[in-house]
């Protein structure tokens, strides 16, 4: 997955500003930056929901991609159908997509609350269930729009486990995360994002030991200091 | 004792001892305003769900017409489709004028825009909130507008309940295309209407009464769906700590 030259803008805002970037397979990398720096916006072009208003997304067409949102939507129905739903909408049959639900429920420790009500579930399991529901989807890619920024901190260890799993099995991820800690333990590679623009592009030990990113940037700076994570 | 007291205590014991010319009225406005909510409801959940997805050139004046639809007045529908439905009018052919056919087709009419404008609302919302996700799975727009409609049944339920009120209350159109015919196309507001005007307000009083304890009941049936659906599932999301 590549991105050349890649601009976006909504209005008269420019969201993303010439982003070159290539994607690995099997790589873990972290989008950081504060907000409004075009993380988001990033994930979305990856995942072909927004298309770039200059520069080009190039995607291998074999390659299967899932996203996982911060507040994930689950509808009024059971967690198992929440999942058989979307691998209906892939394309499965029905029953079939059931058996891959309960499969999924039982991957994310789930399997007990299969038959409730999907939006009854806490914040931390109803992640996981977002969880369960891409990797249900088989996908190559992984994309995370900062998957623990409203959970707790049990929660958070929970899901961050299943990303850690899932990133053994051989799925590339791609997260957008404020939480340093988590990029340092889940990353292999960090990108910097500030107002749209890449501003650093690093493995993840170069970019937390190598030169100070403040010589930069001051709001980078003070971002790796945590003052506006 | 006056007027009203008489027409009251008349009224009453119309109602309680099931007068069968009131129990026929009160039917009849029933099967009207159901059938009616039913065909509006059928078109109208389907394209108020679309519209509420779709994004196409010109959306914007069809949702102006469409909240012009809004506030329609009845007289004019009934016009209409007396016009419709005359002899010499282009559905003259089917010979429905002053019958129960042109009544509910006038209703239908009159309610389509609540239904389809109400609908676009509720599942523009949640698709502005999180269509994007539904999307992200693949999801195209007449499925993600067939999810979301079904997602928010709850709310559309009260759509639908309304949409029920707003005709069984109406008055115009159905005088119009009916004809107000004696135990054929006499409904309640068109029986309170004419009884009124002749004097005879027992009757017309009988049917006031139950068309407001019609309405009252579709109010407490709003407020028992809403109640239910908070208790149900409508707890916040990102809540830790609910019950495993």
């Amino acid at each position: 997955m590549q991105l050349k030259a890649v601009d976006v803008r909504f209005g008269a805002v420019a969201a993303l500003q010439g982003i070159d970037l290539r994607v690995a397979p099997g790589e873990r990398l972290a989008l950081i930056g504060a907000n409004g720096s075009g993380k988001s916006t990033l994930l979305r072009v990856l995942h072909g929901l927004i298309g770039p208003s200059a520069g080009s997304v190039l995607r291998d067409t074999a390659m299967r991609q899932a996203m996982l949102f911060q507040r994930p939507y689950m509808l009024r129905t059971s967690a198992l159908n929440n999942i058989a739903l979307a691998l209906w909408i892939r394309g499965d049959r029905w029953r079939r997509a059931r058996e891959q639900a309960r499969l999924a429920l039982a991957r994310v420790g789930l399997g007990e609350v299969a038959q409730r009500n999907a939006r009854a579930l806490s914040g931390g399991q109803q992640q996981r269930l977002a969880l369960a529901r891409a990797w249900s989807l088989e996908p190559d890619v992984l994309l995370l729009d900062e998957p623990t920024a409203s959970l707790d901190p049990h929660a958070k260890r929970e899901v961050e486990a299943l990303m850690a799993q899932f990133a053994q099995a051989g799925m590339t991820l791609v997260f957008a995360s404020h939480n340093l800690g988590q990029v340092k333990r889940l990353a292999t590679r960090v990108v910097y994002l500030e107002h749209g623009r890449v501003l650093a592009d690093l493995p993840v030990h170069e970019f937390f030991n190598g030169p100070r990113l403040g010589e930069t940037s001051r709001e980078a700076d003070l971002f790796v200091k945590g003052e506006l994570a | 004792m006056n007027t009203f007291s008489d027409s009251a205590t008349t009224a009453l014991a119309l109602i309680a001892g099931a007068d069968p010319q009131l129990l026929s009225i009160v039917v009849r406005s029933l099967a009207v305003s159901a059938s009616a909510c039913l065909l509006a409801c059928g078109a109208g959940l389907l394209l108020g769900a679309w519209l509420g997805v779709a994004r196409f050139a010109g959306r914007g004046a069809v949702l102006t017409v469409l909240n012009t639809l809004l506030a329609l007045p009845s007289v004019v529908v009934g016009l209409v489709v007396y016009l419709l439905l005359s002899r010499s009018g282009p559905l003259g052919f089917l010979g429905w004028l002053f019958s129960f056919h042109a009544m509910v087709l006038a209703q239908a009419i009159l309610v389509l825009p609540v239904v389809t404008a109400l609908t676009r609302q509720v599942v523009e919302d949640v698709d502005r909130d999180s269509g994007e996700q539904l999307r992200s799975l693949g999801a195209g727009p007449w499925l993600r507008s067939w999810l979301l409609a079904w997602d928010e049944r709850y709310a559309l339920l009260t759509v639908v309940i309304a949409a029920f009120g707003r005709a069984i209350s109406e008055v115009g159109a159905v005088m119009i295309v009916g004809g107000n015919i004696d135990g054929f196309t006499r409904v309640m507001t068109t029986t309170i209407a004419l009884e009124t005007s002749k004097g005879d307000l027992p009757l017309a009083l009988a049917l006031g009464i139950v068309l407001l304890a019609v309405v009252l009941a579709l109010n407490a049936l709003i407020a028992l769906v809403r109640r239910w659906r908070v208790g149900r599932d409508d707890r916040p999301l990102l809540m830790e700590g609910a019950p495993a």
